[in-house]
Parts: structure tokens; sequence; C-alpha cells
């Protein structure tokens, strides 16, 4: 069916071209995949669940009349119970969006609304995705009191910071789950006891944490919470929305009107089919997470101590607090961009380098740790998945191994270091 | 981002990748950038005291594709130039022959200015003044 719709295609369909590539005896297809913190693959089971609901089961879930808008209800509600129990929420409690952008801007800015007569205050940290910390600029706009705390060098955020920024104004505390570049995991469950113990709700971007370590909002005490499905092995552009309903009963002001579907909180007609997959995504995170986490992090950590023989090579963020499949490595004195662009046709990979981008700035994240700019401009992203194999991970040190090494033969920065000379003693011409 | 085929080549191949002896009198040095700005660049010329021609030059690199192309590229194209034929250097023939994009403009200027300043070194270095340049717009 597929290929039929495929073949039909008006318009050509970019396509990346996967070569078979022999290497000392290996069978390995390249590209590698190793930006897993992006998106992830669709588990090929999660599309199969899916597709029914293209074509025959496309019913529309709030049509209440007909089988077709049954059949789509009911498959709504399974989803919703499978993404529910992977976090151990009452399926009532979620809310589906169309991903964790529109989760945290719901999430945020539904509390913020909702909850003006108690306060404008917001607490934050430096480290959230832009998703978080533009919603917060807005709200800023808009009245709001936010602070934004530092982290600590090891990417975890100080609690006694924390506990000391609350007023009798803050609201809302919003820490994340887990971050997007360097893995590092918050103390959640300290972090909610503050929260409690101040009435101030805790709303967690969770979006890199969910389906890949245990998550259970009641154990940790989340009042909010946004994930996705595409960093999951589900689909992209879904997503849902965690809202307590007790102890505290949490309300969020919507964001959209219309038909007020989702108890009023997230309206528009329902994703069915992207639902179904992220629901299927969720079962298959809650079933398979062990195996994935011993997987993942047996890898990353095989490809961490292998790039780590390299001189000046250094890891970013607390190793002892991280997700599993996550790994961010500095290598000093090459750019990396350039890096990247050693083995980029063959590796897909992030770096924290900003060359890409118009700002020339580099990751705030890896600035926030205390790293300077030529470290923060020096790092790669490696993000693994439940289908990264052994292979792969070989080739890629290989692959960096040798970039790394050409590279710093090109590099003045290393020249100068290897000479002994201190490069914050040379006065650079900054443009 | 895709990059150029030249800038690729250059990348892959890079050209006259080196370090010419500082202590030369005829040798001039420029370095340029900064390790915050994720781009430095080192470029020496080696000048024949008679005929003021560039009869060596060589580069280091720390940055994007970009960077490492547009100075293998002026090696390339310093090599066999008198000095006043070097300073006729203009960054934007750098972004034509490489096919820099917008974001890479600056790459191109670096480059520039890495010849004006190995130039600025090799004159200071044998008894004439420094040139005055306009500051870089691009930057």
């Amino acid at each position: 069916m597929l290929l039929v719709l495929i073949s039909q295609h008006l318009l050509p369909v970019p396509a990346i071209i996967f070569v078979k590539y022999q290497v000392k005896n290996m069978n390995l297809q390249l590209p590698v995949y190793l930006d897993n913190n992006a998106t992830t693959p669709c588990d090929p089971r999660v599309v199969d669940a899916m597709v029914p609901y293209f074509t025959q089961q496309f019913g529309n879930a709030a049509s209440r009349n007909h089988p077709f808008g049954w059949a789509a209800e009911e498959a709504v509600d399974y989803a919703r119970e499978q993404v529910a129990q992977l976090i151990n929420a009452d399926p009532k409690e979620i809310i589906f969006t169309s991903g964790a952008t529109e989760g945290d801007n719901l999430g945020i800015k539904g509390v913020f609304e909702m909850y003006a007569s108690k306060g404008n205050h917001i607490i934050t940290m430096n480290i959230e995705h832009k998703a978080v910390l533009d919603t917060c600029k807005h709200l800023e706009k808009q009245g709001a009191e936010v602070t934004y705390l530092d982290v600590k060098p090891s990417g975890l955020i100080d609690l006694a910071e924390l506990e000391a920024a609350i007023k009798p104004t803050t609201i809302l505390i919003a820490i994340m789950y887990a971050n997007n570049e360097i893995g590092v995991i918050q103390p959640i469950r300290e972090i909610s006891a503050i929260a409690k113990k101040h009435g101030v709700l805790l709303f967690s971007d969770a979006v890199q944490a969910v389906g890949k370590i245990p998550v259970d909002v009641k154990a940790d005490g989340i009042d909010i919470m946004a994930f996705t499905g595409h960093k999951m092995y589900g689909p992209k552009g879904v997503g849902a929305l965690y809202v307590r309903r007790k102890n505290p009963r949490v309300k969020v002001t919507a964001q959209m009107d219309g038909g007020g579907h989702e108890r009023g909180m997230r309206s528009g007609t329902l994703n069915v089919p992207g639902i179904v997959g992220f629901g299927k995504a969720c079962e298959l995170a809650r079933l398979e997470m062990d195996k994935d986490a011993a997987h993942t992090s047996r890898l990353r950590d095989k490809l961490e101590q292998a790039l780590l023989k390299i001189e000046e090579a250094y890891v970013n963020g607390d190793p002892a607090h991280r997700l599993p499949h996550v790994s961010n490595i500095s290598f000093k004195y090459v750019e990396g961009e350039g890096l990247l662009m050693g083995f980029n046709k063959n590796i897909a990979l992030s770096s924290g380098s900003a060359c890409t981008s118009a700002s020339l700035e580099p990751s705030y994240v890896l600035k926030a740790l205390g790293l300077g700019d030529d470290l923060a401009h020096s790092s790669l992203r490696f993000g693994l998945s439940r289908f990264t194999t052994e292979e792969q991970i070989d080739y890629t040190i290989e692959q960096i191994t040798n970039t790394v090494l050409k590279l710093r033969e090109m590099s003045p920065l290393w020249e100068m270091y290897k000479e002994g000379i201190d490069l914050n003693t040379i006065e650079w011409a900054h443009h | 981002m895709a990059y150029s085929e030249k800038v690729i080549d250059h990348y892959q191949n890079p050209k006259n990748v080196g370090t010419l002896d500082k202590a030369k009198k005829n040798v001039g040095t420029g370095l340029v950038g900064a390790p915050e700005c994720g781009d430095v660049m080192r470029l020496q010329i080696e000048v024949d005291d008679v005929t003021g021609t560039i009869t060596d030059a060589k580069f280091k690199t720390f940055g994007c594709g970009s960077a490492i192309a547009s100075s293998s590229l002026a090696t390339e194209w310093l090599k066999g130039k008198t000095i006043d034929q070097a300073l006729t250097v203009d960054n934007m023939e750098f972004v034509e022959e490489l096919n820099l994009p917008p974001v890479k403009i600056h790459c191109s200027v670096l480059a520039e200015d890495a010849i004006k300043a190995a130039i600025n070194d090799y004159r200071v270095k044998n008894g004439m003044e420094a040139l005055q340049f306009e500051d870089s717009v691009v930057h």
C-alpha cells in the first residue's frame, strides 16, 4: 500500500541513500544515525499499529454517532492508557498535544493564566530547552517575574538556590527532567519535595527522559509534564501533557480555543494515527526500557571510553546522573563543525559549535556549565538508540579518532598547546 | 547545509598545512580570530628579499570546513605573488571561488585579514611601517 502511494507521488522525494559498507569483515550500513536526541526513527511496530488509522479507521474521535467515530475514540482511549501507564498516571490526566513545544507552552502559560490570582513568579533554569525559556520570556512581557537559576558545573541544579528563590508570589517551578544536550538528569524528587513544601506547582519538560528511564509522576511528585512521541521511537507531531488531577488537582488555561477537546484544555481534532503510534511507542518503551537502557549504555560507555583515550578530550555533564544513551564530549583544540565535516556524510551527529547558526554563539547549555567558548565550540553530542549496533559504534570510534587527530595536525591551537604556550596569555583579535 | 565541492576538496586535501620558521626575518606570520569565536587562522609567508615575491606559504586553522578551505586557498593564491599583489586579494574572491554561503562570509574575511596580518608582520620585521587597513565591515 505504502509503495503504491510513494510511486504515485508527483514530487521527487529526497532520499537518504543507505550503503552497505565492509569494514574489517563487519557489515555496516551507512550513514550511521547517532542524533537520537534530535529525533528517533519510528519503530516498525509503531508504524504497523498506525497504518490502519489512515485509510480504514480514519474516523474523527469526536464523531459520537457512527462506527468510524467509535473506532477512533476507542483507539485514542487505548493509547491514552498506554501513555498513562508508562508514567504511572491516570488516563484522564493525559492531554494529547502536537508535541513537547506545545506541551511546554500549554503547561507554563496555562498555569500562569490559571493561577494569576495566586502570584506571577516562575522559577526555571538556564539550561532548559528554548521551548521553556522562550515561553518564560514571553510571559515576562505579560507581567510574569521569572527567575532563571544557574546550574552547577555538573549540569545539576543547586537545590538550596532553588529553595531560596521561592517567594510568596511563586506559582510554578519549571525544571526539565533530563537535558537534551548533555543528558544530565535533575534530582526531580528532591525538587518536587521543595515545591510541595512551599505549595508551588512543579512543571517538567521530560521529553528526553520519558521512555528512556523510569518516570513515575506519582513517586516523582510532578504536577504537569510535557513529553513527545518522536524522541521515543514514535511518530513526529504528537505528544502529551500530563496534568495532575489529585493532590492537588491542577488546571491549565487552554491556549487554543475551539471544540473543547481534551477536557477543554486542548481543542483540535485528535491526530488519531499519531496518537495510536505514540501509544504503541509508550507501550514498547515500558516493556523494553530495561533492555534498551542496558544496550545503549553499554555501547555509549564503549564509545565514551574509547574517545576519552584521545588526549584533551572531556565529557560534559555529570556522568553519574545521566541518561543511558547520551554522551557529550569536547575535543579541545578542534572546532566542532570542522570535526563533523570529517565524517558527516557517514555519521549523523550534533555539535555544540555554533558555526552553523547565524549567531556564531556556541551552545548556551555548555556555556552554562562554565565551559569556555572554545570547549563549547569543540563539542559533539552522541545520542544512541535501541537500533544502534556495535559495528556502528566501532566505526564511529575509528572515524572520530582519525578526524580529531587529522584536524589537530592542522590546528594552530594544538601546536601552541604542545609547545606549552598558555592560550589565555595571547591577545586574540576578537571579531 | 551542504558544503560546495571546492570546500570539501580543500578540507579533505588541504594545501600547504604546516609551519614556517617564525624566527626567520623573511617570514611573516598572521594570527587572526579567537578560540572563543570558533575560528583561529595562522597564515605564514616566506618572501624572497630580492624580488619581493612570496616563495612559500603555510597555514594552520582551527575552525569549520569553510575556514579551513579559505586558508588553504589563501596559501595557494599567495605563492608566486608579490607582496603588492597579495595586498589586493579581497575576501569576496574567496566567497566566489568557494561558493561560501552568507553565514560563512566571516571565514573569507578572516582569510583576508590573515594575509594582511602576515604581510604587516613581514614589513615590521624588515624595518617597514605596518600598513593601516580599514576595519573589516563584515565581522
